[in-house]
């Protein structure tokens, strides 16, 4: 017998999750804009991939499969994961990636809602762990690298490994602009003399710095939708400047600037799009902001003394494993308890 | 100034389709039906019984108890019978009602209106439990219990609830529009009884009319009308105060505490037409509404069967397919037309798949907080339904779970469309359920115990009599063997027997003790979550609750069952 309310709105998960893989299209589109359509690619295999991957586990742990397959969920960790990882990379990387953040991130630890950790995160790591080489390879922006290679040479690259005649892998790619700076760094280069280097732009890296302005574009929609609230993206976003202010103030020689921070690497992708997925962040608004600007000193911290590109992935991973615990000392007072009651 | 209080919705509002009809009296229908319990509380005791000829508002079943509140013949006619009859309960259990044949003379029992300004407060309190007068917001607490006001407390702010936050009830505002002279004299009569410093009147901005109507009525007087914002569930009684007086109730005691009363609209006509012109509760003003030809307010006589009362609004559209009784946020599903209307029915929807569509499949929570944001008690729904679904009931209770005044909210704006006030229901009736288990469990053991010691005193007592005849037997065989000797051996004999009296009666008395202390600690720790400090307000919510308990686990049930199979 129903029971009541007998009303409700008329949202859904799949709406929602529509929403947010509608506010990465500026991003992806930038990145097209500098980079070419490879990324397209991955985007598509990584789609291809999750939804596959997501059909079978539903399957397998005997779930509905139409309501969960449609959720969208699996395409957004799909795109995430896909704009985290080198477009110029063989095909299983990303396929491997995607099945991995599916399968075992995802569904081993209850599907839908029940995730403590990123999926996409997750596969990041696992990836960057298991191939760092791969993972290297990012593709020069257009008018950069020492050759560029037409879609189709991309495309066979992706799937044979084949590169046309002649060129070398390390011609088409080269490192991060975060990965640059640190080891121009460690040839005591002075700061001024990196970032002025051709892949450097106004902010941070040519061309990424604007795939990180089309993310911070997207998330104005995400923000008109109420998907997300300010809590995150300001926590994460003021403590990654705080952090690397303090130290640019202290050795402007060594340590590179907020902004340059703010739009490189994975910031601008996690403050919006990482840290504000419900699942894994907490649910009070003081356990967000705790959460939040945990990940943002531990990205300055593991991108500027860590060993590894860069460092939104594991400081979202290692903030996820707090959540439970940020929620519980955050719990806010319950009306007609706030009296301080006895 | 006015206040919030967190969170709302807006829901869609459709008031205006029965909002601008005039109300009519609807016309007296076959048979009337009137349930014995129609309150909060305790149940009455009939005073009729089948074959008896009744007239309008004669008392068919009187108050037992202090939280209870009479019943009366709607019109005048025979009493078929005194029998269970389906009743709208959330248990979907029959209950005593008393079937009236109407005769069609609606001839009034003798009545006159009351002097209340010469009556003491405590007989006027009286003649509204007599009258059986309840809160007729939804709630149906007995008002008389409402107005009880011990001489420690003072009133400052009488707070008249015209909110009619949910969607599709129109009664008050028609009321207010129709009758607002009527409802000033009623809230007059409540001024006398609670003598508050201030009378505010919210209504929602979503009823000008009704507000003009009052602002005219209320010339003169101190009464004030504020227009609040239309919000659901700004007619919530502690979101309804914070939003008029700033004053958050606290949790488990009522808003007298914080020096407010607080009364509906219908309630004070009500009490306006006993006072004045004494009338006992036998009808109300009911919206009936949906999908039905011409959708309309109706003055009812309790006891008119719902299906009924729907032919008088021109009957159900095709398509139909049941009843709320109430709004859609927090009424009450029925499909049997044969139920009748209660005090507390202030609405009749009629159902059809168009209207309220079944919502679509649950999907799992996604934490999105959507839920958080529109609690109106600044609860976390989504750890409450966690620990409901995962039976962690204690967690529940920490989280505050009995602050949750099923609103609905939360439900509307879930995207996963999880059932979240189903879930809260089932943990507050489990959670009821296992405490009385307890409380049984733990008089049972108290019990065994007492037993324990009285089986142990008794032997004590036989051991001791054992000893003392021993002891006497001794004494008189010594007495006889050393009599020609000196007196001083008896003396001599007699401090042991004695001694041992008292160590046994020592540990017998500190064995009570013990279980005293036993006893006393168990009664404390289980106080703290225990009904022992629950107001009658709650306590009568218990017993709501607990009625649906059967209901709601099926469904809870089922949903687990379907969930294994699922695994
Ligand atoms: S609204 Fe629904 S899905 Fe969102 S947190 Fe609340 S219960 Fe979970
Ligand atoms: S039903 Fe309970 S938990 Fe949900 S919004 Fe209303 S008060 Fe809050």
């Amino acid at each position: 017998m129903p029971s009541s309310p007998f009303i409700t709105r008329s949202t859904s998960v799949s709406a929602i999750m529509f929403k947010v893989l509608l506010a990465l299209v500026p991003g992806i589109a930038l990145y097209v804009w500098f980079y070419g359509p490879a990324i397209l690619v991955s985007l598509a295999l990584a789609s291809v991939t999750a939804l596959a991957t997501e059909a079978v586990m539903l399957k397998l742990r005997n779930r509905p499969i139409k309501p969960f397959l449609s959720d969208n969920s699996a395409l957004l960790t799909a795109w995430l994961l896909a704009l985290s990882i080198p477009p110029l990379a063989p095909w299983w990387l990303v396929v491997v990636g995607t099945m991995f953040a599916i399968s075992i991130a995802k569904h081993l630890y209850g599907g839908l809602g029940s995730n403590p950790f990123n999926p996409a995160m997750i596969g990041y790591a696992v990836l960057i762990i298991s191939f760092p080489l791969h993972m290297t390879h990012w593709l020069s922006p257009l008018g950069l690298g020492q050759a560029e290679i037409g879609f189709a040479d991309q495309l066979r690259y992706i799937f044979s490994g084949a590169l046309p005649p002649g060129l070398t892998l390390d011609a088409v790619t080269m490192a991060t602009p975060l990965d640059t700076l640190k080891t121009q760094l460690h040839m005591n280069r002075p700061m001024q003399e990196i970032t002025a280097m051709p892949i450097y732009g106004h902010l941070a890296g040519h061309g990424s710095e604007m795939v990180a302005v089309g993310f911070l574009l997207g998330s104005v929609y995400l923000f008109a939708n109420r998907i997300i609230t300010w809590h995150q993206p300001v926590a994460f976003l003021g403590t990654l400047f705080l952090t690397a202010e303090i130290f640019h103030m202290v050795d402007s020689g060594h340590y590179a600037t907020p902004m340059f921070h703010w739009f490189s690497g994975a910031a601008m992708l996690g403050a919006f799009f990482i840290l504000t997925d419900p699942i894994t962040s907490p649910t009070t608004p003081k356990g967000k902001l705790i959460f939040a600007a945990g990940a943002g000193f531990l990205t300055y911290i593991i991108r500027v003394f860590g060993g590894f590109p860069d460092g939104v992935a594991f400081a979202t991973l290692l903030m996820n494993i707090c959540v439970p615990l940020i929620d519980a000392y955050t719990q806010p007072k319950v009306f007609g308890h706030k009296a301080g009651k006895k | 100034m006015l206040f919030h209080f967190h969170g709302g919705i807006h829901p869609d509002e459709h008031k205006l389709e029965s909002s601008e009809r005039p109300s009519a009296r609807a016309p007296l229908p076959s048979r009337l039906i009137v349930p014995l319990q129609q309150h909060i509380g305790a149940k009455t005791k009939a005073i009729v019984q089948a074959g008896d000829k009744v007239l309008k508002g004669q008392m068919l079943a009187r108050a037992d108890g202090m939280v209870s509140a009479a019943v009366h013949a709607p019109t005048s006619g025979t009493v078929l019978s005194v029998d269970l009859h389906a009743v709208p309960h959330p248990s979907g259990l029959p209950d005593l009602c008393v079937t009236i044949e109407p005769d069609g003379e609606e001839r009034w029992i003798e009545h006159a209106p009351l002097d209340y300004r010469a009556m003491p407060r405590a007989e006027l309190l009286a003649k509204l439990q007599g009258a059986g007068i309840v809160g007729l917001g939804g709630a149906t607490f007995p008002t008389h219990v409402k107005l009880s006001i011990n001489p420690a407390q003072t009133v400052e702010t009488l707070v008249l609830n015209g909110a009619e936050c949910e969607p599709w009830i129109t009664t008050d505002d028609r009321l207010m529009r129709e009758r607002a002279a009527e409802i000033v004299q009623g809230i007059e009569i409540l001024r006398y009884l609670v003598n508050p410093a201030e009378t505010l009147v919210g209504i929602e901005d979503n009823k000008p009319q009704a507000i003009a109507a009052m602002r005219q009525a209320c010339t003169g007087t101190d009464i004030q009308i504020i227009t609040v914002p239309t919000l659901y569930p700004t007619g919530g009684e502690k979101q309804l105060i914070k939003v008029l007086t700033g004053k958050e109730v606290p949790s488990g005691v009522r808003p007298l505490n914080v020096g407010v009363s607080c009364s509906n609209v219908a309630t004070a006509y009500a009490i306006h037409r006993l006072v004045n012109h004494g009338e006992p509760m036998i009808s109300r003003l009911i919206t009936v509404t949906g999908s039905v030809r011409t959708p309309q307010n109706f003055e009812v006589l309790i006891g008119t069967p719902v299906e009924e009362l729907v032919k008088f609004a021109g009957g159900a559209l095709p398509g139909s397919n049941g009843f709320i009784l109430g709004g859609p946020m927090m009424g009450l599903h029925v499909s049997n037309g044969q139920l009748p209307v209660v005090k507390a029915t202030n609405c009749i929807i009629v159902e059809s798949a168009q209207l309220f569509p079944p919502p679509p499949a649950a999907m799992p929570c996604i934490r999105c907080t959507r839920c958080v944001d529109v609690c109106p008690a600044e609860l976390q729904p989504q750890e409450l339904h966690w620990f409901a679904k995962s039976t962690n009931f204690g967690k529940a209770q920490e989280y505050n779970l009995f602050d949750c005044i099923e609103c609905g909210a939360c439900n509307y704006v879930c995207p996963s469309h999880i059932p979240l006030v189903q879930y809260f229901r089932f943990a507050k009736s489990e959670i009821w359920a296992r405490e009385r288990e307890k409380r049984a469990a733990d008089a049972a053991r108290e019990r065994h115990e007492f037993r324990l010691l009285r089986i142990e005193r008794e032997k004590q007592e036989k051991a001791e009599k054992l000893a003392q005849k021993e002891k006497a037997a001794l004494a008189a065989k010594a007495a006889a063997a050393v009599a020609p000797a000196t007196d001083s051996a008896p003396a001599a004999v007699q401090p042991a027997p004695a001694a041992a009296e008292s160590a046994a009666d020592g540990a017998t008395q500190s064995r009570i003790q013990a279980a005293i202390d036993r006893a006393k600690e168990q009664a404390a720790a289980s106080k703290e979550k225990d009904t022992d400090i629950l107001t009658p307000q709650q306590l009568a919510e218990m017993a709501e609750i607990e009625a649906r308990r059967a209901d709601i686990r099926e469904i809870a049930h089922a949903d687990a069952k379907q969930q294994q199979e699922q695994q």
